[in-house]
């Protein structure tokens, strides 16, 4: 056995007496087709293992630092208090579901205002109480064959959030799941796992948040999420991703969106916190007439690594998709951007668009942007763009000889960067909620740099350079 | 004492030499302005006046009111009084031309110790100024600049200056690009502002500014050197020989 096979099945075994422990304890371990679910995605994590940067999808993220952790999962029960999570709350949210460690928090949460027609609870009550309803749709969107991180997340499918919007009912309030991982010693792993579906004609706004304590005090945490968001035909759906772990944490997520006729779905991605952190979106729009709008805002320093994986895939005729990501990088950051559009061959019509521009504030920070577009119809209308720039010195300039103070003038422009994001959130609570968050993380990237630093970037002449 | 005294100033853009000595004394009421063939530095007087970090002094002081403006920063300047009206200026979108505005004075307002204006009073006075420079409030929802003609651009500058009420502002070429009308307006707002505590540097290539905004005193620069200084009627007598005359370049010699 050669010694990267010892490797690779000394990573496998502690995901298999995990994944032992769990099938014996689950919830749901006697539904047949839950305990399958299961079984066939832990065999096909076993059989792709993590992904390597041989693999193109993977090509500009190393992620040995996750493989190669011996992540647990939550054993003993975490008491947090009110007052712990006061500073993570929303205000105004419509209800809000509190996770710790993955674990439905039915004190911590507040669900007693939302109108008829919406049900918010947690997955696990969900296979608990009435599994049949869900049955249909748990893991019958999210790709596992082809994504590890998916599979493993399919593996131990237990608890998150359920949402149903019912029929033609209307939630204008957003709904609120925030989910909390504490670290207490064994470096700790989640699979938050959600399911929402907007049946036909209804509307509602979610927003997904992460947030972790104690990350690299005691070890590491890694937050595997995934959702599946099915929206039927005409329903409106805002989905809000905010992903402020702890800069030692690792954050996988992916949002696989299955559209039906005429269903219009956001998601807009704020990726803050987090070491690694890999951003999978995935909307199928599989219905004629299907509108898609895929934002986000990536904003990384020190070391982080922040990767967006777009996977917009256009099955049904007359459907338009917008992708529109900024990233602002400093000190080491590296983010990447990988826009991949499919145009089926029924498609036709399609208008797909996608725009990546980045901001890169030091030397050291560096973007990967890749669009990759694959088309098998031939009426569709499909473009894409990428800059890589720096704050502008001629708009520094401006606004400090009108008496605005050199960080003030450059939170300015960062703000206004980063606004163009803050612009296409319609709902204006998460909206404020995101700018707030913005505001906080651009303070340390606003500071005045050294003028060595400045001289360079202006010599180089050119603020902007176009890609791809 | 002089609100402005320029010494002996020598500047460098990559190491060539573009202001080459150049002397001026600016008092508070005067209206100043400065000709000069292109090229010939006046632009770049104007940038190291407002502070630009491009332009490196490498001989000289400037004193404004008696302070070291070479040791201060963009920011500082603006807060002491200095205010440029730029000959190119920036587009910058996604930030409001009102709320720009308003953070501008406010920055100097608490420079000088004084309350900051809450948009509740702020609005009153900027439609006043608006008014005085025929500019369409729509205008000022939009992005700063953004999407803005050239002429509405110099427009917006003088409105800022309307706004920021600085000791002494520095019109770079402002009448570059004006259409008549344009031009009218603008003059009208500079010259609204003219007053014993106000001093003005109207830098222009042309003539034409000044039979709209007269000057108490025209200079003539000339390869990085004042080599005359005059009273309005130098500007038309430039206008008549223009700037290649033998007279000129034979005084930037005779002084070199």
């Amino acid at each position: 056995m050669t010694q990267a096979a010892k490797v690779q099945i000394q990573r496998l075994e502690n995901y298999l007496a995990a994944f032992g422990d769990f099938q014996r304890m689950a919830t749901g371990r006697d539904l047949p087709w839950l305990r399958s679910l299961r079984e066939n995605a832990f065999a096909r994590f076993c059989e792709v293992g993590f992904p390597t940067a041989r693999d193109e999808d993977w090509r500009f993220t190393n992620i040995s630092a996750v493989a190669e952790t011996p992540f647990q999962l939550s054993r003993r029960a975490v008491r947090l208090l009110p007052g712990d999570l006061q500073p993570w709350r929303m205000e105004g949210a419509a209800g809000q579901l509190l996770f710790v460690n993955g674990r439905f928090s039915a004190g911590l949460s507040s669900v007693a205002n939302l109108p008829q027609g919406v049900h918010v609870g947690s997955l696990a009550n969900q296979i608990e109480e009435n599994p049949k309803e869900i049955e249909n749709h748990l893991g019958a969107y999210l790709n596992t064959e082809r994504d590890a991180f998916c599979a493993l997340n399919t593996a131990f499918v237990e608890d998150g959030a359920y949402i149903r919007i019912h029929r033609g009912a209307v939630l204008t309030a957003p709904i609120h799941l925030l989910f909390v991982s504490v670290v207490n010693g064994a470096p700790l792993m989640t699979h938050p796992r959600n399911l929402i579906i907007a049946e036909e004609g209804s509307q509602a706004a979610v927003i997904e948040d992460y947030v972790s304590f104690g990350a690299g005090d005691n070890g590491e945490a890694l937050s595997n999420t995934a959702t599946e968001l099915v929206a039927h035909d005409n329903a409106i759906v805002s989905h809000y991703l905010i992903e402020r772990e702890d800069t030692r944490a690792f954050n996988v997520s992916t949002l696989r969106i299955q559209q039906g006729r005429n269903a219009n779905v956001a998601s807009h991605s704020l990726l803050l916190g987090g070491a690694i952190v890999r951003n999978n979106v995935h909307p199928v729009l599989a219905g004629e007439g299907g509108e898609c709008l895929i934002n986000g805002l990536f904003i990384g320093s020190g070391r982080q690594h922040l990767d967006n994986y777009m996977y917009v895939e256009h099955a049904k005729p007359h459907c338009s998709s917008r992708q529109f990501y900024n990233g602002i990088l400093d000190g080491h950051a590296h983010g990447v951007f990988h826009g991949r559009i499919i145009v089926h061959k029924d498609a036709q019509k399609t208008d797909a668009k996608q725009t990546n521009r980045n901001l890169l504030l030091s030397d050291d920070a560096q973007i990967d942007t890749k669009p990759q577009l694959e088309i098998y119809a031939d009426d569709v209308k499909c473009t894409h763009g990428a800059t890589i720039g720096q704050i502008e010195e001629d708009a520094l300039f401006y606004l400090r000889s009108r008496g605005i103070d050199e960080t003030s003038a450059r939170k300015l422009l960062l703000l206004a960067f980063a606004g163009e994001c803050l612009g296409r959130m319609k709902e204006e609570g998460p909206r404020a909620f995101a700018e707030n968050l913005i505001s906080d993380s651009l303070a340390e990237l606003s500071k005045p740099r050294d003028s060595a630093a400045s001289a360079r970037c202006g010599d180089s002449g050119r603020e902007w350079e176009e890609v791809g | 004492m002089s609100l402005l005294e320029i010494k002996n100033l020598h500047a460098t853009v990559d190491n060539h030499e573009i202001l080459r000595g150049v002397n001026l004394r600016v008092n508070p009421g005067e209206v100043h302005s400065i000709m000069g063939p292109n090229g010939s530095g006046k632009s770049t007087l104007a940038q190291v006046l407002s502070r630009h970090e491009t332009y490196n002094v490498t001989k000289g002081e400037i004193l404004f009111n008696g302070k070291d403006l070479l040791a201060m920063k963009p920011e500082e300047a603006a807060w002491e009084g200095v205010f440029m009206a730029f000959q190119y200026p920036v587009e910058i979108p996604g930030i409001g031309n009102t709320y720009f505005l308003r953070s501008a004075l406010n920055a100097i307002r608490k420079y000088r110790g004084q309350d900051e204006m809450d948009a509740m009073d702020f609005l009153p006075m900027f439609r006043e100024k608006l008014k005085l420079l025929e500019m369409d409030e729509k205008l000022m929802n939009r992005s700063l600049n953004e999407g803005f003609s050239g002429g509405e651009k110099k427009r917006n500058e003088i409105l800022q200056m309307a706004v920021l009420e600085p000791k002494l502002a520095i019109l770079d070429e402002t009448d570059s690009g004006l259409d008549i009308d344009a031009l009218r307006i603008v003059a009208n707002g500079v010259n609204s502002m003219r007053g014993p505590e106000r001093a003005f540097i109207v830098v222009t290539h042309y003539q034409r500014l000044l039979n709209y905004i007269v000057p108490d005193f025209v200079h003539v620069l000339v390869d990085g050197r004042i080599v005359r200084s005059g009273g309005p009627e130098l500007a038309l007598e430039l206008e008549e020989k223009g700037y290649g005359s033998r007279d000129l370049a034979a005084q930037g010699a005779a002084q070199a």
